[in-house]
């Protein structure tokens, strides 16, 4: 994915399968100015929720989007997982 | 530097592309070589992501066995090329083109590996190529193929191949007997590595051992493997047994002392030794030493 700045989803994207180690991803457009919102649910929440966080907000951001909403449905995914899966919805977000 | 053209490559592991929990745990089993598919193993609905998984799974994790990327036809079907943009960057050790058929595939897929080399400032060969053979047609080019400077290693498929001449798997192998030996002439004139197809029957270790000894008596690398109970058994079978190990020693100590001493005629327990059982000598020594055997204990034994 180009990493141009200030990318605008065209609709929601999801990526990912809720099974052991993946992460179910959906991102949507957001409003402009809402900046990255995530919204993730996952059993190891408490332990590394900050750091799963990060992860996603970084990816967002890296591949130039900055007005959007992430739900995350978490089963125990590593960060390349969780990175995989972001980039995966937010491709699937800007298919016409 | 290991050589990609003699790398020991007993095993390749397939690991479907898009399942976290298997690419977690690959590096685990020892297998010589992991091969990431996203052919395959991968719904058509699912090319996209996982192909992005695999590549930050490449990105990410440092794996010890060699990396391999099983992308889909590059063009025959419209994933390839979209699989190596995302695939490349993240700089596996081999590409591995399934079905392939003549030389202008590969020159195509190396255009592409040649490109992202130069621009990510590579040495090229970086990124070298593993075929698969799995149609009439490829086989008939298989010579030509396997000279192509990236090669470094053909392998049967056999699932496709044995649908395009028609007919069913066997325990014997006989219908794959021609291809088998076909493909791996053209690797040993070319220089390259042979491994055979996948057994597909998982509980079936009995045929899986007989096949692995066949193929490897008719002289291929390695194997292709879909679990992980397969790899212990391929390694266990492609290392010489103490029997192998000592006799060639004595083959090369002998021809080693006959060198230094101007001797013509060699003999080892009232075999005569010629250069061909030199070389074979040398190759089980070789293989010993590739599986971790103290082949300076085993000097001592003999």
């Amino acid at each position: 994915m180009q990493e141009n700045a200030n990318k605008v989803l065209i609709q929601s994207g999801t990526a990912g399968f809720d099974e052991k180690n993946d992460i179910l991803v959906t991102v949507a457009p957001g409003q402009a100015g809402q900046g990255i919102t995530v919204k993730l649910v996952s059993p190891v929440k408490f332990q590394y929720g900050k750091q799963m966080e990060k992860v996603i907000r970084e990816t967002v951001q890296g591949a130039g989007f900055s007005d959007v909403t992430v739900d995350a449905i978490d089963k125990s995914a590593w960060d390349y997982t969780i990175k995989a899966r972001v980039l995966g919805a937010l491709e699937r977000g800007m298919k016409k | 530097m290991i050589d990609p053209k003699t790398k020991l490559r007993r095993t390749m592991m397939f690991v479907p592309g898009n399942n976290p929990k298997m690419i977690n745990s690959a590096d685990t089993y020892g297998a010589d070589s992991l091969m990431f598919d996203i052919e395959d193993s991968i719904a058509v609905t699912e090319k996209d992501t996982a192909r992005l998984l695999v590549a930050e799974a490449l990105k990410s994790i440092k794996f010890k066995s060699e990396t391999v990327v099983r992308i889909n036809h590059p063009t025959q079907t419209p994933f390839g090329m979209d699989d190596l943009k995302v695939i490349l960057p993240a700089k596996p050790d081999l590409i591995r083109l399934p079905k392939l058929e003549c030389i202008e595939e590969l020159n195509l897929v190396t255009a592409e590996i040649e490109r992202v080399e130069k621009e990510n400032g590579w040495e090229e060969g970086t990124i070298r190529i593993i075929a698969a053979i799995e149609s009439v047609k490829g086989l008939y080019n298989v010579r030509e193929m396997c000279k192509h400077p990236r090669m470094v290693a053909i392998a049967l498929g056999a699932e496709d191949f044995i649908a395009n001449i028609k007919t069913n798997r066997t325990k014997t192998g006989i219908e794959l007997y021609f291809a088998r030996s076909e493909i791996l002439m053209a690797a040993r004139d070319a220089e390259i590595q042979c491994l055979d197809t996948v057994f597909s029957d998982v509980k079936d270790m009995a045929g899986f051992e007989h096949e692995v000894s066949n193929s490897r008596d008719m002289g291929f690398d390695g194997k292709s493997v879909i679990h992980p109970k397969q790899i212990t058994e391929v390694h266990r079978l492609y290392t010489p047994t103490d029997i192998q190990i000592k006799k060639a020693l004595k083959v090369l100590d002998a021809y080693e002392d006959a060198q230094k001493n101007h001797k013509g005629v060699l003999a080892v327990d009232g075999k005569m030794i010629d250069g061909p059982i030199v070389v074979r000598a040398q190759r089980v020594v070789d293989q010993a030493i590739a599986a971790g055997v103290n082949v300076e204990e085993k000097r001592e034994q003999a």
